[in-house]
Formats: structure tokens, sequence, C-alpha cells
């Protein structure tokens, strides 16, 4: 018997209007455990790289974490993972919120879909039924929107559904796949607009199994009794709960990522801020079986409720200069055409730049407004509809940078791998950021950073109190934590150990289905976090069955990594694209940077040019990767590579 | 005097996190805890989001015929849909039915074994939007409550006869063995 997973995977052929129902291998799941990993193993073995992202050949794969579906409190999230249009590489994103659960009681751990329907359509799924449904009636509809009608039309008001709005439709970018209050970003909302799949909407009834039942009830209810008892130091999102929002906007930077204000956020403004919150909040809510509730939801007069999740309650505000009312405005409006909160603002600030340094003119943008409020709310409509300029923007700044030219390149800036950047402007060259910066695959820092605290804590007797109940270490972390001098970097070698520690953690989460706010993202402040590389594999091993104890959970957990590592090398990543954005540093250290890099390499088993080694696969059972590889002429046989010119 | 058992819900500090619905399936499931599915927890969360509602329901037992109460209320400006504060498990709806065996899903306040001194979905609320609550009221102590198979098995009979439900369970019987 199959135990947490359910053993199948829908296969959806968009084109052909095929539907099947395959049966996993469960070995799989010991490499892979499940969500993003075994959907990078899809991708490895049926996507090539020289299949174009909008090519019918490309996958869209939503997967179910291995834990979703049991009782362990907060593992929610759904992987999102395909090849994106924007970066020419692999692409993920993760949800919450409900919809993954739901799958799994249908009765499937993923629903991998193929290529492109010629009308819009939506899938719905209730247990066996599977049918691939009309959506001309929900073109152009507003995710929200969409949602509502189509539980309305289904009578069905526990259908869970995961839809893109009119920026999905219209291959934007930026575009996202909203489900209420949470969505998955990072170039998968474009894909699902390519392949004309409006929506999935998901209603499921059936058991899923558990390996040792009552002993992993015992430890999911003392866990969800210690994780809301301690919510407020170290678990959830502050975001939103909090109101005075120091913080982000003295650290994070304003307009096209441009200028830091360190002066900006005065006392009285966390009861003038709060109020604007208070004044429209709904309420909190919850993504299942959590304890938590990070969500707020809001509603403002004349537009759709909306929810908003983490720093995009700010991000529109501060590319834009704006104030709090007009970044809840502003996710009213971009929710419903289902738009990342993240990478949009930073599209809408470089526009604004372009236009004020006249390489976009009054011919690219007739009537532009003077405030740049509506200037953003201008730009959206045009970008939704890719009209005008619009299209170019729509494909991110990056691209745009180049499409519109005249000197445009110069104002793209925060883009790394052509994707667009949390808006920092800091001054040293911070060394474990470097590197998950440069190296990640996750696209965005929020999904690479987390375990290792960002700062030490100055007080050294404290530091020590910390250390010693520090569960979720390593040994060898407590070592450099208690060694490391404020204002100082950590070594090359802590540094080099950091980045892969906090990388990794994230690479477990989202194979089985946990929420990073519980567990790999939250380290970094300085708490201590409810789900650790220590205590996961009891979660795991009780209710899945499988064997597995921290050495082989960080063993599987890189083995994804890496395999991932490779997809993008088959797609020609390379060393040379490995950069943080251009100026987020003031002060760069080229000599450090390169021992950086090439040590970090070393210790990944990677070669000098950022590919797995022939060595360091066979030692995590991807053989076939390396032959693969080789065989391409990307690895020699002897673990060198070949010079050559990288293209991604 | 009989003591009446009842769970106050405030529908304003609901947050949607379904951690009712996780631990009541969970502790009546069989064997106990094999499985956590909603669709047979006896207590559900009637939301959505979109048009923030969110009403937990604890099952109140099987109804045999449609009733007429039907009407959409509308509260602080939301509109409830017909049957949403409606505890009953009847034929015009799929809610509070054990989609396995389809035997109509009643909440028994957690005084199953083995009992419980709280209902488990009050406990295991944090947004305390349930409370339970004990009252005295005028009357006879309830008789012991018939338990969910003989009140699924009286609308059957009800429903089809007992002779039919009777030769339906030879025939299963037999295909069994
Ligand atoms: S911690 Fe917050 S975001 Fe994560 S599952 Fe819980 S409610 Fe959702
Ligand atoms: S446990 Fe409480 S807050 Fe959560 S869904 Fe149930 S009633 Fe609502
Ligand atoms: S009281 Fe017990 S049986 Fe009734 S709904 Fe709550 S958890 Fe379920």
């Amino acid at each position: 018997m199959r135990y947490a997973e359910t053993g199948y995977n829908l296969e959806i052929d968009l084109s052909r209007g095929n539907i099947e129902r395959v049966a996993t291998d469960p070995r799989d799941s010991e490499l892979y455990l499940g969500g993003q990993g075994t959907a990078a193993k899809i991708l490895w073995d049926r996507v090539g790289p020289e299949v174009d992202p909008f090519s019918e050949d490309n996958l869209l794969i939503f997967s179910a974490g291995l834990l979703q579906g049991t009782p362990v409190p907060s593992a929610n999230r759904t992987s999102v993972d395909t090849f994106s249009a924007q970066t020419g590489l692999y692409s993920h994103s993760l949800f919450g919120g409900f919809f993954g659960p739901e799958m799994k009681h249908a009765g499937y751990d993923k629903i991998i879909l193929r290529g492109k329907s010629p009308k819009l359509v939506y899938l719905y799924i209730h247990n066996d039924v599977v049918e691939i449904r009309d959506a001309s009636h929900l073109a152009g509809k507003g995710t929200m929107d969409t949602a509502e009608i189509l539980k309305k039309e289904l009578r069905d008001s526990k259908v869970q559904i995961a839809a893109i709005g009119l920026a999905g439709e219209n291959r934007v970018y930026m575009a996202a796949i909203e489900h209420y209050n949470s969505s998955a970003s990072r170039g998968v909302g474009h894909i699902m607009g390519d392949k004309g799949l409006k929506a999935i909407a998901v209603r499921g009834t059936k058991d899923i199994n558990i390996a040792k039942p009552e002993e992993l009830h015992k430890l999911c209810m003392d866990k969800y009794t210690e994780i809301y008892d301690k919510r407020v130091k170290y678990a959830g999102d502050v975001l939103t709960h909090e109101n005075n929002e120091t913080f982000h906007t003295n650290s994070f930077a304003w307009g096209n990522a441009r200028e830091r204000r360190k002066d900006f956020w005065k006392p009285e403004m966390t009861a003038e801020w709060g109020k604007v919150t208070e004044d429209h909040l709904l309420r909190h809510s919850a993504c299942y079986n959590c304890p938590l509730d990070c969500h707020a939801s809001i509603t403002y007069p004349g537009r759709r409720t909306f929810f908003y999740k983490c720093y995009s309650k700010l991000t529109y505000a501060m590319a834009a200069y704006k104030d709090l009312h007009f970044n809840y405005d502003m996710i009213a409006v971009t929710q419903e055409y289902g738009l990342d909160g993240f990478s949009t603002p930073q599209v809408l600030a470089f526009a604004c730049e372009l236009y004020e340094a006249g390489i976009l003119t009054d011919k690219d943008l007739p009537d532009f407004p003077k405030d740049t409020g509506e200037r953003f709310f201008y730009l959206v409509e045009k970008i939704v509809r890719r009209e005008g300029v619009g299209d170019a923007l729509a494909n991110g700044v990056y691209r745009a940078a180049r499409q519109i030219g005249n000197g445009a390149e110069a104002y793209d800036h925060n883009t790394t791998k052509k994707f667009e950047q949390l808006p920092l402007k800091l001054g040293n060259l911070n060394y474990p950021f470097f590197l998950m910066y440069a190296t990640g695959e996750k696209m965005c820092i929020t999904q690479i950073e987390g375990a290792f605290p960002q700062d030490p804590i100055r007080d050294i007797e404290k530091r020590k109190a910390f250390v010693e109940g520090w569960e979720a270490a390593p040994e060898r972390f407590k070592k450099w934590y208690l060694e490391w001098e404020p204002r100082t970097q950590p070594s090359i070698e802590a540094s080099v150990n950091i980045a892969d520690w906090n990388e990794t953690g994230h690479y477990v989460d989202d194979s089985i289905g946990m929420c990073a706010y519980v567990s790999s993202f939250r380290g970094q402040f300085g708490g201590r976090i409810p789900y650790h590389m220590y205590n996961l594999p009891d979660f795991i091993s009780l209710a899945s069955g499988i064997d597995i104890d921290t050495d082989k959970l960080w063993e599987a957990a890189t083995r994804s990594r890496t395999l991932i590592r490779a997809i993008n090398n088959r797609r020609g990543l390379r060393r040379v694209d490995e950069k943080p954005p251009g100026d987020h540093w003031k002060y760069r250290d080229a000599a450090v940077e390169k021992q950086l890099l090439d040590e970090y390499y070393k210790f990944k088993g990677w070669t000098e040019d950022a590919i797995p080694t022939k060595e360091k696969l066979a030692e995590l059972g991807l053989d076939f990767v390396a032959e693969d590889l080789i065989n391409r002429g990307i690895l020699t046989d002897n673990a060198d590579t070949p010079v050559k010119e990288p293209s991604a | 005097m009989k003591k009446v058992k009842t769970i106050k819900v405030d529908i304003d500090k609901c947050n949607g996190c379904r951690a009712c619905e996780m631990i009541c399936s969970a502790f009546h499931a069989t064997p106990k805890y094999s499985s956590n599915n909603p669709e047979k927890s006896k207590i559900r969360v009637l939301f959505d989001p979109i048009k923030d509602i969110y009403v937990p329901v604890y099952a109140g037992g099987y109804t045999e015929a449609e009733c007429n109460g039907w009407d959409i209320y509308t509260i602080d400006g939301k509109e409830y849909d017909e049957c949403a504060f409606c505890r009953a498990s009847c034929p015009s709806r799929d809610l509070f039915t054990d989609p396995d065996s389809g035997l109509p899903l009643q909440c028994d306040m957690c005084l199953d074994d083995p009992p419980q001194d709280e209902p488990l979905c009050v406990k295991w609320c944090h947004a305390d939007a349930l409370t339970y609550e004990e009252r005295e009221e005028e009357g006879e102590e309830a008789k012991k409550k018939p338990d969910e198979m003989e009140v699924g098995l009286q609308s059957l009979v009800k429903n089809h006869g007992a002779k039919k439900v009777m030769e339906s369970l030879a025939k299963l019987k037999q295909e069994k063995d």
C-alpha cells in the first residue's frame, strides 16, 4: 500500500483532450520525496533542452507535497513546475491554501499538463471524474471572479480552484496562478495561459493512507500546539499582523530598486498605516491545517476582495513612492488580473524611469498621467493586454529593456538570470547572500534564504544561550555562529556551508509541501523554528513509511537540487550567468567573489563552470544524468568541462 | 432535568484553517487516526474566502425529506447560501454523508470510544470560533441515541422498505464471501 501519497498522477494532454490516470514508481518518492523533487525528475525525463517553453511539449506540473493531506500541520504547499519563456530555464513556484490537499483526496499526487488547448478550457476534477471543459465564458475574467463563477455553476462550495487572469491568458511573463489567499508566480502563469487552461477546479473525498497513524497523530498534535504557542516569535508571516513597517521601508529600495529611505518611517505611521488596514480588513485567514493565520483579506470600495501575503503588502507602494492605501488598491486590481506582486512593481517602476529618461515617450505612452500612482494603473492595463509598449513590458524587465533598446538596458540593473529580484541597495558584499543570489535556481531570494541567522546576536552570553538550544543547526554552524564577529562576514568556508544549508532546507520543504514560514525561511531571524532537518524525518517516516533520517533527507534534497541544476545546464546555464543583480551591493570584490564561487562549486561537487561532476552525480544515484550530459558534450568523461560558450 | 450539550459557533472568529475537520475525521476514523479526510468529518467549514463567509457547521443528524425551510440570508451585507446554517444530513445535499458508505454523519460530541472531556474540534480551534456549552433543560434525559449505522439503516428502511434492504445486504455479503 502507498502511504501519504496516492500513488497516481493525472496526465492531461490538452492538445488531444486525452486524460489518463497513471501509477507512479514508489522508488521515485524515496529518491525525490515528492512535490518539486519528483516534478523535477519528470521534467528531466520528458522535456528536453530543445523544447521551447511555448511548445506543446513543455509540461506544466501541479504537485502536492509528500505530506499534504496527512495530519502534519502546515504541510499545504503545492508546487508548480515548468519551463519559463522569460528565463528559458526551469521555473518553479509554490502556493498554499487548500488546493493540494483537495487534489490528493481526489486521488492524485500530481496533475501533469501537456499540449495546448485550441480554445480556452478549464479542468474539472471530482475524484474519478476528470473533464476538460469549455471556459469561453471565463475569458478575460478576473481570478477571483473565475473562482466564484465556477463554484456557482458547479454547485459545489467545497471545490478548490486555481485560476489565471487576463495576464496569464495573454502570456504576460509576470502572470501568477491565484488561489484565494495564495498564488504561484515566478513564471508559471504565462505557461498555463499558453496551454489555454484558465483554471483547475478540484474536489476530492477519498482517504489518504498513513503508515503509522497513531504515532503520527500524537506527534502532529504536539507540533500543532507548539506552533500555535510560539506563533509570535518563531513562525508565520509577521507582516500580516504587524503595522510597524520600519524594517521593510528602511531596508528595501524604493522606485526601480534605486533608493533607500532610511528616515521614511516615522513612529506615528504605525498607527496611521495600521488604521488603513484595520478599516479595510475583513479577517485574517489560514491555510489548510495550520495553526497560524498569515493571510489578511481586505476589501476596498468598488474593488474585489483581495488577500495580501508577505511583502507584497508594500511592493507597489515602494516601487511607486506611494503609501499603503495605494498598495492595497493596486493589489485589488492586480490580483484579479493575476499578476505577481514581486516582479510586477519592478517592471512598472522600470517603465516610469524609462519615460523620465526620455527613452519611452508620449508616442509609446499616449496620455501618460503625471502622478506615478496613476501611471502604475495605466501601465498595468497596457501590460495585461500586451497593448503597445505593454507588449514589451509584459516580457519582464530584462527582455523589455532589450526590446525597447535606445539605452533601456542600463535601467535593467536588478535582475538575475533574466528575472526581477527584490529591490535591494546595500553597502558591503554579503558573502552567503552573494552565493545565494548568484547560484539560486528558485529565482527569488525568499525561496533560497532562511536557515542561518542574518546577524549575530551582539551579546555573546545571549548568543551562547541561543546556540545551546539550537536544535535546527548541525554542529558546525553553532561554532561559526559563536565565532561570528558583528559587522564582519563569515569565513568563505562558513559562507559556502550557510548558502548550502539555507537552500537545502527549501528543497526539503518544497518536496514535502511544508510551508517555509514554519520551516526553512524562518531561522534567519534568529528564532527557533518548528520544523527542521532533525525532526522532519520522523514526520516523513511515520506518514509515508519511507525509511529516512537526517542524512538521507539532506541527500534527497541535494539530489533534487543537483538534478535541477543539470536541467538548467542542459538549457545552457553556466558560471557566467551566476551573478547577483548589478548594483545590489555598493562595494564589490571580484577576487573574493571568484573565490566564493570556486569554493561553493567545489563544495557542491560542481565543475568550475557550475555543472555537477560525473562523480557527484554518481554519488547521488544520478548516473543517467551524467551520461546524458556527457553525450551532449556538456560534461566530459574525465569530469572536465569543455570550454563552451554559455547560452542561457 | 436533562443535560443539553452544544457547540456555540462564532463565525466572525473562524479563520478557515479546517483543523476542526482534520481532528474530527482523524478521531472518528476506523482504525482511529488511520486517515484524516475532511469529507468524513462531522464538522465542516462552509467557506468562501472571496465573500468572507466562514461557517463551521457540525452535523446534527439525518433528516428524512428535504425540508422547505430554504432561504437566503443576508447578514452584514454578506449573502449566505440556502442551507448555509443547517446542520442536517439531508437527501438534497451531499454534506454530512460518508463518501464511502453513503451513510449520514452525525456529531456525537466526541463521546464515543474513548469519551473526551471536551469536543475535539473545540479543543483544537485556536481561533475560539467554537465553544462547548452544557446546559440544563426541562424534560427527560434523552434515551441513548441510535448509533450512526442504525440511523443510516433506518433511513434506508424508510425509503426502500425493510425487505429490499435485507435483500441488498444479503447480496453484498454473498459478493464479499
Ligand atoms: S504559516 Fe501562514 S502561510 Fe504558512 S501555512 Fe500557515 S497560515 Fe499559511
Ligand atoms: S478550527 Fe476553528 S477557526 Fe479553524 S476552521 Fe474550524 S472553526 Fe474555523
Ligand atoms: S464534537 Fe467531536 S464529533 Fe462533533 S464535530 Fe466536534 S470533533 Fe466532530
